[in-house]
């Protein structure tokens, strides 16, 4: 029962938290349209929950959940009717933010030159994510370093992201390769929200705790009937994270993880990698955080009008690396070690954070059932090289 | 520009045609095509034959006579550029399955005079035979990929014709991996991107058509596809579709053959 009485006309305020009954989140959802948010977020389609346009609340995979292991994704039935009770998707948020295929500019010939035409305005979709994980929320962070503190500022994410609204949703349960645990990225979502909400199922009852992220969020909240949430709902919520942090799927020993794989190049685990690693790419494309790109250029046959297009590209291709000459990195196991060792250590220097959020996208999405934590598992339990502190932290 | 049109010359050798037709299928760009260059020689659009030298012949088909041996020759003299189009004249088409084979015997049974044929025992792609500037992979060849190559040949640059997986058209295009989602046995991780990730998105597996890919892994795809339950005849038939011959998957399927 709710302590406090207070009015649900007040305004409401940054780290505030309400309750939101299930059949009133629909009304979150047409706020959010009615406000011109292009509104995405999980859907069912093609045997899996992808991240696609939704209309309505009724394009949530009400009563689905997921099953997932290495190189291995099947939905299953859940006994209640939870929206949200499930794992990450084969789809991240960088498709929105970051789309595959991009057309940076375009030119015509001039004589024997050519002239740039002027640029296009950035498309910019206004989108409102409905059901961002707490590890997506870093990897959004994660891509924002990239994108938009570098020495330079992608235009179209930079618009695109400005305009974003993040309703996310706090993990009731992990997946099966999840690891957001050992990455500090989950399953609570802490920051990078305009709201957060947490799925309540119990003795009947079906609702959502709602926490105001910011003044965006708490500018929407009068369009949707709710109330001051309880100690006890917020206690539920609390059990719910709690468990859910406990149930991870996967797990990775961070400890002085960087100077690991920087002493264990030559590590022969490297090797067997090798053996089962088919350089197909998809671990790198479904992965939230990975950003790398080429740029491709075409003209047509008049030869009148050229273009430059941007598109994802990958660290697992031989092109990759190609610089005068030929490419660098030949061999798969040199492409593996660069992807490992770049998540989980150089991104560190890089960046200061890891490259990976533990979403476990790339342990279930590689074909063959690559599992990262294993790798990195079987790296240390046969190091070497053992540091003589191995205490001197630097692990993010 | 030049300021004469190039010469585009298209033959045929053992195939099906329909790399030749992709040329016609292009119908927007169709004109464009004909608007820049010389079509000098493309017997399934017109019996109007313009004499050599060619600046640009499009080889489709495989070579499986003595003659087509011999033909090529002069091909590849008369041309500057040389470019094979389709799984034919890559690697040897669906009809380098006899490669695995003894071809007479297909010939005692399926002609009334075996001794009128005269063919080779093997039926080999173009670049066994000659220089070869540039290959086209696909069964049938992507006619978007086919005016890529003529628009980079007539601008002197380099197509866009990358090697990688076809799990990263996939990818681009949203399509759900029907190998995680569903165990649907798939070779799209060993082969080259080019078709657009078409079966996929139709919840198919990819049946290879455009070739291996770059660096393909082909065992390791094997033995996840016998934990799916396939059989180890039905690996060794997989890889012998139209690139049955192509080296990394004629390998592979020789791998499982009993």
């Amino acid at each position: 029962m709710p302590i406090l009485q207070a009015e649900t006309t007040e305004p409401s305020h940054v780290g505030d938290s309400f309750v939101v009954e299930r059949e009133h989140l629909e009304q979150l959802l047409q706020a959010l349209v009615s406000r011109g948010y292009e509104v995405v977020g999980p859907t069912l389609r093609d045997g899996a929950i992808v991240y696609d346009r939704l209309t309505s609340t009724a394009d949530l995979p009400a009563g689905w959940t997921d099953e997932q292991s290495g190189g291995a994704y099947r939905l299953q039935r859940r006994p209640d009717q939870a929206l949200f009770g499930y794992a990450v998707g084969p789809h991240s948020w960088k498709k929105f933010l970051f789309p595959p295929v991009q057309r940076l500019w375009q030119a015509a010939r001039n004589g024997k030159g050519m002239r740039i035409l002027p640029a296009e305005a950035p498309a910019r979709p206004k989108y409102a994510f409905f059901g961002v994980r707490a590890c997506e929320l870093s990897a959004m962070a994660i891509q924002d370093k990239v994108y938009l503190e570098g020495q330079f500022v992608d235009p179209g994410y930079k618009a695109r992201r400005e305009d974003l609204f993040i309703v996310a949703i706090n993990c009731g349960q992990a997946g099966g390769t999840c690891f957001c645990a050992s990455m500090n990225t989950g399953p609570k979502a802490t920051s990078g929200f305009d709201l957060a909400l947490t799925e309540l199922l119990q003795d009947g009852r079906h609702c959502f705790l709602v926490e105001v992220g910011s003044v965006r969020g708490a500018e929407i909240l009068p369009a949707v009937p709710h109330e001051p949430a309880s100690d006890a709902d917020r206690q539920q919520a609390e059990r719910i994270l709690d468990d859910t942090k406990h149930h991870m799927g996967r797990r990775l020993d961070t400890l002085g993880i960087k100077d690991l794989l920087y002493r264990n190049y030559e590590h022969p685990r490297w090797d067997d990698v090798t053996q089962r690693c088919l350089t197909c790419a998809n671990c790198t494309i479904v992965c939230p955080t990975c950003f790398c790109t080429t740029v491709e250029d075409v003209t047509d046959l008049s030869g009148e009008h050229a273009e430059r297009w941007r598109r994802w590209d990958s660290c697992f291709t031989v092109d990759f690396s190609y610089i005068h000459g030929g490419s660098v990195r030949t061999s798969s196991r040199s492409r593996y070690r660069q992807w490992m060792t770049h998540k989980l250590a150089t991104w560190i220097d890089q960046f200061g954070v890891s490259g990976c959020v533990g979403c476990g996208r790339c342990i279930t999405w590689c074909p063959v059932g690559i599992d990262i934590t294993v790798e990195a598992g079987a790296i240390r339990a046969s190091d070497s090289m053992k540091a003589p502190a191995d205490q001197s932290e630097d692990s993010p | 520009m030049a300021l004469r049109k190039p010469k585009l010359a298209v033959w045929k050798f053992s195939s099906c045609d329909g790399c030749q037709l992709s040329l016609l299928d292009c119908e927007d760009e169709l004109l464009a095509v004909a608007g820049a260059v010389d079509i000098a020689n493309f017997p399934e659009a017109s019996r109007a034959v313009v004499k050599g030298p060619y600046d640009l012949s499009l080889v489709e088909g495989s070579i499986t006579t003595p003659h087509d041996a011999e033909r090529i020759h002069g091909i590849r003299r008369a041309s500057n550029f040389l470019v094979t189009i389709g799984a034919c004249a890559t690697a040897g088409g669906i009809q380098a399955l006899r490669n695995f084979k003894d071809v007479k015997e297909f010939i005692s049974i399926v002609y009334a005079r075996p001794d009128y044929i005269e063919t080779l025992k093997k039926s080999t792609p173009i670049t066994d035979h000659v220089f070869v500037d540039f290959e086209l992979r696909g069964c049938p060849i992507n006619k978007y990929q086919l005016v890529e190559v003529l628009s980079a040949f007539l601008n002197g640059r380099k197509p866009n014709t990358p090697p990688h997986s076809v799990c990263m058209e996939c990818k681009e295009r949203g399509t759900v991996c029907v190998m995680v989602a569903q165990g649907t046995p798939c070779l799209g991780p060993v082969t080259q991107i080019g078709c657009g990730a078409l079966c996929p998105a139709y919840a198919r597996g990819c049946y290879g058509c455009f070739g291996p890919k770059e660096t393909p892994n082909t065992a390791s795809l094997s033995a996840w596809w016998s934990e799916l339950g396939v059989s180890e005849r039905d690996l060794m038939r997989v890889y012998r579709g139209f690139n049955a011959y192509a080296e990394p998957f004629r390998r592979e399927s020789e791998a499982h053959e009993k």
